[in-house]
């Protein structure tokens, strides 16, 4: 039985430093959330958390200032990156070491792959990564996850496609990680240049049934979920490789038509021009809700790490 | 034995043989054990002879000196069937396969640019070995799979 002490210090490293049970308490306490807020008002109080944030954000970033906030804790924001301070050069290690004098959790974003684990191993805090590079996004899997359950009611047994930058886009490798947990079907959907990375590939398709594709529309009658993606073009090395790929896939009207009246449009924001505005208005777009519940999520998930809930 | 071989090069006093390494790969090995001939020793390198077991190897030995354990299986990496043959008094005292560590710390760069491992951190590359036949190896810091050719690209 997964408690709240198993939570207590524990950095949030990699969604796969999670098993199915603690996924599905984090998401538990998510719902009390919602169902007890007053509750929680407050129940951090004279805590403090630093958000380091190497590279530009602005929802993550407000995402996880506004969850610790409401639980009546403090933030502390070293504020947008700017070029003084890495023209300064810094290591990370040093920025680690001195900032968590001040805080009880670091959440840090950063450009680098593995910044989250190196960071984990200086600070004596908890770690939650908030991005790492093209790598992971942990709570955004959390929040997505959350999410498919609050608007289908269930995970298992559900047919997922995930559309877009497999390759660079953090929150798809996260995803997938994540639904690896839970019997579903997952389709991969990306440019042959954006395919999804091997090392999830190798993870998850020993766990789930998994299946690449170039192209939505065969599967588009079969799915619960369609997970849409931003091409990202600051991750590309070479921008015509950008090039090539810019403006390959787009949700309209005409696409849902396509769909399970009930089937839900998911994207991470922020958007650009991957799903038709008019998209916005239909029952079945849900990423401004997820946005709501990756509020609910990170309030459980901070809860748990700093051991609010660990009395209970 | 192999009576012509063994006449290429005289046998040791004292040190260490290293032998069944991977054909054209006895320059990396001593790379990889940090010898550049500039320590002193006397060391012969063999290249390209035949071997029973490989069809052709090479071999390198290095006298006045005995390789440790740890350093010797790094070359596991470069030379999956190289043998160590510690030398004293012209007569073996022991002799070992190596062994693919389960960890391998400063030894290969992690190929992901993008890696913090990468970047200036006062860190060295660390890679757990998830298989060792064939080998795979993954970052500890970005998780990065690499196998034997990405491995051998980024030698440190």
């Amino acid at each position: 039985m997964v408690s709240p002490k198993d939570f207590v210090g524990r950095d949030v490293l990699s969604i796969l430093d999670f098993n199915r049970e603690e996924l599905d308490y984090i998401m538990d306490v998510a719902d009390e959330v919602e169902r007890n807020m007053d509750a929680y008002r407050g129940l951090l109080s004279g805590k403090t958390m630093a958000i380091l944030f190497f590279e530009p954000s602005t929802r993550t970033r407000l995402s996880f200032e506004a969850a610790m906030k409401k639980l009546g804790g403090l933030t502390l924001d070293m504020g947008e990156p700017t070029r003084a301070s890495i023209e300064k050069g810094e290591t990370l290690t040093d920025t680690i070491r001195v900032v968590q004098n001040y805080a009880d959790l670091i959440v840090l974003r950063h450009p680098k792959e593995g910044a989250a684990k190196l960071a984990a191993e200086v600070a004596d805090i908890p770690v939650i990564n908030g991005g790492s590079g093209a790598e992971e996004h942990p709570t955004q899997a959390m929040l997505d996850l959350y999410t498919i359950r609050r608007c289908k009611k269930r995970i298992d047994g559900l047919r997922i496609g995930i559309l877009g930058d497999l390759k660079y886009g953090r929150t798809t490798h996260s995803l997938a990680y994540a639904l690896s947990n839970y019997d579903v079907k997952l389709y991969l959907v990306s440019p042959e240049l954006l395919r999804m990375r091997r090392e999830v590939l190798r993870h998850i398709s020993g766990r789930i049934e998994v299946q690449e594709l170039e192209s939505i529309d065969q599967v588009l009658p079969e799915l619960d979920v369609l997970y849409v993606t931003r091409i990202q073009k600051e991750r590309f090395v070479d921008e015509s490789e950008y090039l090539k790929v810019k403006g390959s896939y787009r949700v309209t009207i005409d696409t849902l038509s396509k769909m399970k009246k009930d089937a839900i449009i998911m994207h991470p924001l922020p958007r650009v021009d991957e799903i038709a505005i008019e998209v916005d208005s239909t029952p079945n777009a849900v990423y401004f809700k997820q946005v709501y519940y990756g509020l609910l999520t990170r309030m459980s998930i901070i809860s748990l790490v700093l051991g609010a809930l660990s009395g209970k | 034995m192999d009576e012509r071989r063994e006449l290429r090069v005289q046998k040791i006093k004292d040190g260490t043989v290293i032998d069944h390494i991977t054909a054209g790969y006895a320059l990396d090995v001593l790379r990889i054990l940090g010898l550049t001939g500039k320590e002193g020793l006397t060391i012969s390198v063999v290249m390209n002879v035949p071997s029973h077991k490989l069809g052709l190897k090479d071999i390198v030995k290095i006298e006045g000196k005995e390789l440790v354990e740890s350093e010797v299986h790094k070359i596991a990496l470069i030379a999956p069937n190289a043998t160590i043959n510690i030398i004293r008094d012209y007569e073996v005292l022991s002799k070992m396969k190596v062994k693919i560590p389960d960890i391998l710390v400063g030894l290969v760069k992690c190929g992901n640019p993008s890696c913090i491992s990468n970047s200036h951190e006062p860190i060295k590359p660390v890679f757990h070995v998830i298989s060792k036949d064939p080998l795979l190896i993954q970052c500890h810091y970005c998780r990065r799979i690499m196998d034997r050719n990405d491995a051998l690209l980024n030698l440190i």
